[in-house]
């Protein structure tokens, strides 16, 4: 039971670091610019097809990893100068529209280029097995590695964030967009900036998920709903808020899953269980969501003064 | 509330008789044009296209009217089609029933969603009326006595009793009736005090709300009317393809009838007629030409949103004007 949990704990921690991979991106881009952007999971999607297609062709996951991402960033900052900026002052619901449309054309490109099929992305030989974490508790290296690579972006992020010149621009246009251009903030290279930071976090968690997960079409959109739960929850434009929603969701999420089907066989029958356990599973972080709305109806720690 | 009685106000909504009875005519006529043609498949899809012009057109009542931007729209649609569905299954057909449970049902879930929703604003609002849509998108999964992930098939339509049967074409009819009713009965309500309220609140909320309006009732109630009428669309789109699955709840469903209310024309009363049927032919048209139709789609509605940002009846309004 111990071990379970255990597990379970470190399953939810590491997708509640990858969602804050992507909601990190999102939340500056609904905070700054006050823009709902349904294609950040396109750029997910991309940058995961991207990592796995270059390590497949230079034959080194690290390789294909570094390139996608950047190469994604590029793409990101492309969308942004060509499509998005034209956005920022419309209304939401154009702005869905916009976005909503960017996604099916990315979706259909994918199509185009790598088929409809899957494609794989093989992690690093070196960490494909098993690692001995406590006598007898085995956990897969990789997943490991993901759980790193996000405690080192929420670091890097955080001190970005926090302690650079850049960070505090982008604070400042998440708290007061109008005041901090009035203080001569160049909101134009920021703006650009920022969604080419969040383009490659983007790519990175489609990296670090896409041998866990499959790189398929349409796996930008089941993860951006997620993205869209967690910043919601934690309040949109702020980074702690991100990083704390998605460890909320994570683990609710990871948990719910092994925990809820345990709960409902010792309360009802097992086939109860087994029907009933895995629906209230996938509701419960929106159950969450709805009862953080109902109570901080701008999410636990909002951004904007 | 003094409001000008005489002098056509922003908030006065008409038909436009000139362009629509003669539409409606076409439309009348369109089943026999068909046979004549002999493809029957011209009616399937008109009917397609007023179905979904009856849930846009709901939607539009809260989007465009209300000012409220729900992503969750299609959940509304996809309890009406299931509660057909499930009530058949149980041996319950009768349209004169199940229908009128249908929006019955949608209603009160419409009620329940929206008294917590909307005490969230903007942003917020959209993304927790999302998540009660992917909740209820969940349930609909996990019923596995009804299909579960894969849907049910109905074993017939609704019947109507009293000899009649609902064929293809007694279905279009039926759907077209419902469409002009609601329509019709949406632009009276608007012209009424109840809908010059809504559309200020739209406006102003704050000041509506000093001014001594109930705002979160007046909200709620366009609300709640807009998930019962979305709950009818629902029915008759399971009559439609004697077919219903979680699908028809998927958050794009939802996002589909944003595009056709913003392709339409937001705060237009025919903005959702126009819209499916923009949207819907296009997607016919194109998905003739190419299997990459979503590409020349996503091109085209990108194209509408730098172009036309206030929909396609703005592009007509501009020409009249």
């Amino acid at each position: 039971m111990g071990i379970l949990l255990l597990e379970q704990a470190l399953n939810g921690l590491q997708l509640g670091l990858m969602l804050f991979l992507l909601a990190a991106g999102l939340t500056l881009v609904f905070g700054i610019m006050d823009m709902v952007n349904l294609a950040h999971g396109s750029l997910y999607m991309v940058g995961a097809y991207l990592i796995a297609t270059v390590s497949a062709v230079a034959d080194s996951f690290w390789v294909g990893l570094g390139v996608g991402v950047l190469a994604t960033a590029l793409l990101g900052m492309l969308l942004e100068v060509s499509v998005l900026r034209r956005l920022y002052s419309r209304d939401h619901v154009t702005q869905v529209l916009g976005t909503f449309a960017i996604l099916l054309m990315c979706n259909e490109g994918v199509r185009m280029v790598w088929g409809s099929q899957p494609i794989s992305l093989n992690p690093p030989a070196a960490l494909a097995g098993p690692v001995e974490l406590l006598p007898g508790f085995y956990y897969p290296a990789f997943r490991l590695l993901i759980i790193g690579v996000g405690l080192a972006t929420a670091l890097v992020l955080y001190l970005l964030v926090t302690r650079t010149r850049m960070g505090m621009q982008v604070r400042a246009g998440a708290s007061n967009r109008d005041m901090a251009l009035a203080m001569g903030t160049n909101v134009q290279r920021l703006f650009t900036a920022v969604f080419g930071l969040g383009a490659a976090l983007c790519a990175l968690a489609g990296g670090m998920l896409g041998p866990l997960l499959a790189v398929q079409v349409g796996m930008g959109e089941s993860i951006l709903i997620l993205a869209f739960v967690v910043i919601v929850i934690g309040g949109i434009g702020s980074i702690r808020g991100a990083l704390v929603g998605a460890l909320l969701v994570g683990l609710v999420d990871s948990g719910g899953r092994t925990l809820l089907p345990m709960l409902f066989e010792a309360l009802f029958s097992p086939q109860v269980a087994a029907d009933a356990a895995p629906a209230v599973a996938s509701i419960l972080i929106y159950v969450l969501m709805a009862t953080v709305l109902a109570f901080k109806p701008r999410g636990l720690f909002p951004a904007h003064g | 509330m003094a409001k000008p009685r005489n002098s056509p106000s922003l908030l006065q909504h008409s038909l436009a008789l000139r362009w629509t009875l003669p539409l409606l005519a076409a439309l009348c006529a369109l089943p026999w044009v068909a046979a004549a043609l002999g493809d029957s498949f011209y009616v399937t899809l008109a009917t397609r296209i007023l179905v979904f012009a009856l849930a846009a057109t709901s939607l539009n009542l809260i989007l465009g009217f209300g000012g409220m931007v729900s992503f969750g729209h299609a959940a509304f649609v996809g309890v009406g089609a299931y509660t057909v569905g499930i009530l058949m299954q149980h041996g319950v057909s009768s349209a004169w029933l199940a229908w009128p449970l249908a929006m019955a049902v949608s209603a009160l879930l419409a009620l329940l969603i929206g008294a917590i929703s909307l005490r969230t604003q903007g942003v917020y609002f959209i993304m927790i009326t999302l998540a009660f849509a992917q909740m209820l998108y969940y349930l609909a999964v996990s019923l596995k006595a009804y299909g579960g992930d894969d849907g049910l098939s109905l074993p017939g339509r609704s019947t109507l009793g009293g000899g009649m049967e609902l064929t293809d074409t007694t279905l279009y009819y039926l759907t077209l009736t419902l469409l002009v009713a609601t329509i019709v009965f949406i632009t009276r309500l608007l012209n009424a005090r109840f809908g010059q309220a809504l559309q200020a609140i739209r406006e102003n909320e704050v000041r509506m709300a000093a001014l001594g309006y109930a705002v979160l009732r007046y909200k709620l109630v366009a609300f709640t009317l807009a998930g019962a009428l979305a709950g009818l669309a629902g029915a008759l789109l399971a009559n439609q393809g004697s077919f219903v699955s979680p699908s028809l709840m998927q958050w794009s469903q939802s996002g589909m009838l944003m595009v056709m209310v913003i392709l339409g024309g937001v705060g237009h009363v025919l903005g959702g007629l126009v819209g499916a049927a923009a949207f819907l032919l296009m997607e016919e048209f194109l998905g003739h030409m190419t299997e990459h139709w979503q590409l020349g789609l996503g091109a085209l509605l990108l194209l509408v949103v730098l172009v036309a940002p206030q929909g396609l009846m703005s592009l007509l309004k501009r020409r009249a004007a």
